[in-house]
């Protein structure tokens, strides 16, 4: 009874709202990594709202400067630093209260912290004194001080210690069986989460060591094919790492906040099994019209890869919302289609952060991106708006919101005080949500118009026209929207953590949860729908998904058809 | 459920409206791999990468030799040189911080071996208002075979960050 004895004593408690045991060390440093991801979240967010108004032609606030300093820090700050510190904290809390174990190592956790804290603050200082004007993927030969590229090692460093230290921690739950015979999918979700994030981050330092080195004059400079070849196994697959987590936080949501239910675990973990397998390779496809990699190769790593992981993609895309379906019908949910949908906990942010940031990320990032990725459509995309109008829509609408919604979760549990303004932060998921949609348009469209990425003005070239502007106006406005919905979850949340009203010794305050209304012998229509694999609502809404998809991508092959002819 | 162990008989194969979308997806991702290699054969519009290794300096000489060979023009305003390449020959461009040199005037239908190159940084290739885009690098000497199909003024854009005054990294191409 080795899990009994390991979940008691007193550096654990009892979950008043769960039942779930909760490792206080693994608490504190739960605590620890989502108060610095919210501090970066809110840094990278500042300088997103300064960005936002200088595409804005009719706004244009940088000089020429800053907007590439601010653009290299709101990269770094939220791709990097908001993105793994929330990534650390799911790994504790994953690792521990839902295995059931205590927390391998509380002095590992201190120093990967530690690393990860002045890793960050190091970065973000080089970056601000003007040091490192040289953008998120930092393209050699442009070079930046020794000091942001060691800060980046350090903070990687430090994630790959917290990394093992949760892999110790599943160890010995594995060895002891603190949670019965089969991992939780949440858990096996986070597992797959970190095994990526091992990859990406090992090709972080084989890509940025180097580069180290040469700033510091000791060595040669990098081959900049190679350099970009390297660094994009850290720069997708840490992405990648974002798309499990967010994932495994739908599936988490789904069920804390609806009753969802797992309709087939082989598929769901299946399906996690394709990304750690098939995502590696998928870095290629940033590679699509560059020199130095020939057609075979881009076709071969783009579909082989892609595709596969894609299909583990389109996979969750439908156990995610079938799982809540059948959860929210075995509720008694039965009506038409979509009773289950419609009766779902609208006003509950942790449900809509997550079932928005499932929408979004589906229906506009997803699409995109794997049209995007596309060996020859890529040539009309490559480094235009259209490339960061796909990834703000995975990244920010999808990976950004999920964060957010589970946020709305993790403060009343583990920090165990409750939001004040509640009506504020039911709102908050939309303001954000559809900030992010009309920026993540807004980008595209203007990117299909030819508006390139990472460029501080568009008017020196004298070419781009009325919708060009218009749609860069829209880009304003959605992103400074999106900025509201983010000062208000950063503002809402920094409150309740100093001063919300604690909730010890009972359970935490319902944000909404749908009711049972099943009579009590339960539903029979429902299980034998369940039983027979039947989710009729979200077949319908993965066929509309499916038919977006199709339309797109040819349309897009039919304007690449339109273009000069090119070898 | 999905926080908790499931039972102990948990595997199954996927049935019903699951297994349904697993194949409709898989052959859907199988229809999108497809795609690729038959554009590589019979679509027109195609990024194979072919490319050679050149030092910078190199290459802006090799650019220098084909401008002084088939120049026929200079642009009034910039005093940038515009060349004539022979159609089916090769041509040249240069990118660098922050100009792309020379401007180059083809004629509608010939095909054309473009070299493009950089003298310092990576840049990026964006044809507009064609919207076609390669990366450049240092070091790489990036042969696109490329056919106009449409006349007029075209500018090419720098589309990768390459400092302070990339923005204004502007080049032209006049089809005939
Ligand atoms: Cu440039």
């Amino acid at each position: 009874m080795a899990s009994i004895t390991a979940m008691s004593g007193p550096r654990t408690r009892k979950c008043d709202t769960t039942g779930l045991p909760v490792c206080l060390d693994a608490e504190f440093f739960v605590k620890m990594n989502a108060v610095s991801a919210v501090v970066f979240l809110l840094l990278g967010g500042i300088a997103a709202l300064t960005l936002a108004l200088t595409r804005w032609p009719a706004v244009h606030l940088l000089d020429s400067t800053w907007f590439y300093r601010m653009l290299t820090f709101h990269g770094v700050n939220m791709l990097i630093f908001w993105i793994l510190f929330m990534e650390m904290a799911i790994l504790y809390f994953a690792g521990t209260t839902l295995l059931k174990t205590k927390l391998f190592s509380p002095k590992l956790a201190w120093a990967g912290f530690g690393l990860m804290i002045s890793g960050a603050v190091m970065t973000d200082y080089i970056i601000l004194m003007g040091q490192a004007d040289v953008m998120l993927t930092s393209y050699l030969p442009l070079v930046a001080h020794p000091l942001f590229y060691l800060g980046i090692i350090l903070f990687a460093v430090g994630a790959l210690v917290n990394i093992f230290n949760f892999f110790a921690t599943v160890y010995v739950a594995w060895k002891n069986k603190t949670y019965g015979e089969t991992m939780p999918l949440v858990a096996f979700g986070a597992v797959t989460a970190a095994i990526i994030a091992v990859v990406a981050l090992l090709h972080g330092a084989v890509a940025l060591v180097p580069t180290l080195t040469f700033a510091m004059g000791w060595t040669a400079e990098p081959d900049p094919m190679w350099y970009r070849l390297i660094w994009w196994g850290l720069g997708h697959q840490s992405q990648q790492v974002n798309v499990v987590a967010m994932v495994s936080v739908w599936y988490l949501m789904s069920h804390l906040t609806s009753g969802g239910v797992v309709l087939n675990e082989f598929v769901s973990r299946g399906a996690f099994v394709l990304y750690i397998l098939f995502i590696n390779l998928a870095s290629a496809h940033h590679l699509l019209v560059d020199p130095g990699v020939g057609a075979t190769w881009k076709i071969w790593n783009t579909s082989y890869a892609m595709y596969l992981a894609v299909l583990a993609s389109l996979i969750h895309g439908f156990t995610v919302p079938a799982g809540l379906e059948a959860g929210m019908r075995l509720k008694g949910y039965t009506k038409g289609l979509f009773g289950w949908l419609w009766n779902a906990p609208w006003k509950n942010p942790g449900f809509s952060g997550f079932f928005l940031s499932l929408v979004i990320f589906g229906f506009i990032g997803g699409i995109t991106g794997v049209t995007l990725g596309t060996q020859q459509i890529n040539i009309t995309a490559h480094n235009t708006l259209r490339i960061p109008g796909h990834f703000h829509a995975t990244v920010v609408g999808g990976t950004s919101l999920a964060f957010m919604g589970l946020t709305y979760y993790v403060v009343p549990l583990l920090f165990r005080r409750e939001y004040s303004f509640k009506w504020l932060a039911r709102l908050q998921p939309y303001v954000f949500a559809v900030g992010i949609v009309l920026m993540s348009l807004g980008m595209s469209f203007a990117g299909s118009a030819g508006v390139a990425r990472r460029t501080w003005d568009i008017d020196a070239a004298g070419i781009y026209g009325a919708t060009s502007h218009l749609m860069l106006g829209v880009l304003g406005i959605g992103g400074t929207l999106a900025f509201i919905g983010l000062l208000i979850y950063v503002l809402l949340t920094v409150h309740a953590v100093l001063f919300g009203q604690k909730n010890h010794g009972r359970a935490m305050d319902d944000w909404g949860t749908p009711k049972d209304i099943a009579p009590a012998e339960g539903d029979t229509e429902a299980r034998e729908l369940l039983e027979h694999g039947k989710a009729p609502g979200t077949m319908v809404l993965v066929l509309v998904l499916l038919a977006c998809f199709v339309v797109y991508y040819f349309a897009n092959w039919k304007a690449l058809a339109d273009l000069w002819h090119v070898r | 459920m999905t926080i908790h162990s499931p039972p102990k008989d948990w595997f199954k194969w996927p049935h019903g409206h699951e297994r349904l979308w697993i194949g409709l997806a898989l052959v859907w991702c199988l229809i999108m791999f497809a795609m690729m290699p038959y554009w590589h054969f019979n679509g027109k519009q195609n990024s194979t990468g072919e490319s050679y290794a050149v030092e910078p300096d190199a290459f802006v000489e090799r650019v220098e030799q084909f401008t002084a060979a088939n120049k026929v023009g200079e642009d009034p305003a910039s005093g940038i040189p515009i060349v004539e390449p022979p159609p089916g020959g090769d041509a040249y461009l240069l990118g660098r911080m922050w100009s792309w040199t020379p401007t180059l005037k083809l004629r509608q239908g010939e095909t054309y071996r473009l070299h493009i190159s950089s003298a310092d940084l990576q840049h990026g290739f964006s044809l507009q208002p064609m919207n076609m885009n390669f990366q450049v690098l240092p070091g790489y000497d990036h042969v696109l075979t490329l056919t106009p199909t449409t006349t007029g003024e075209f500018t090419i854009v720098c589309n990768e960050f390459c400092g302070i005054g990339h923005h204004a990294m502007i080049g032209k191409i006049i089809v005939e």
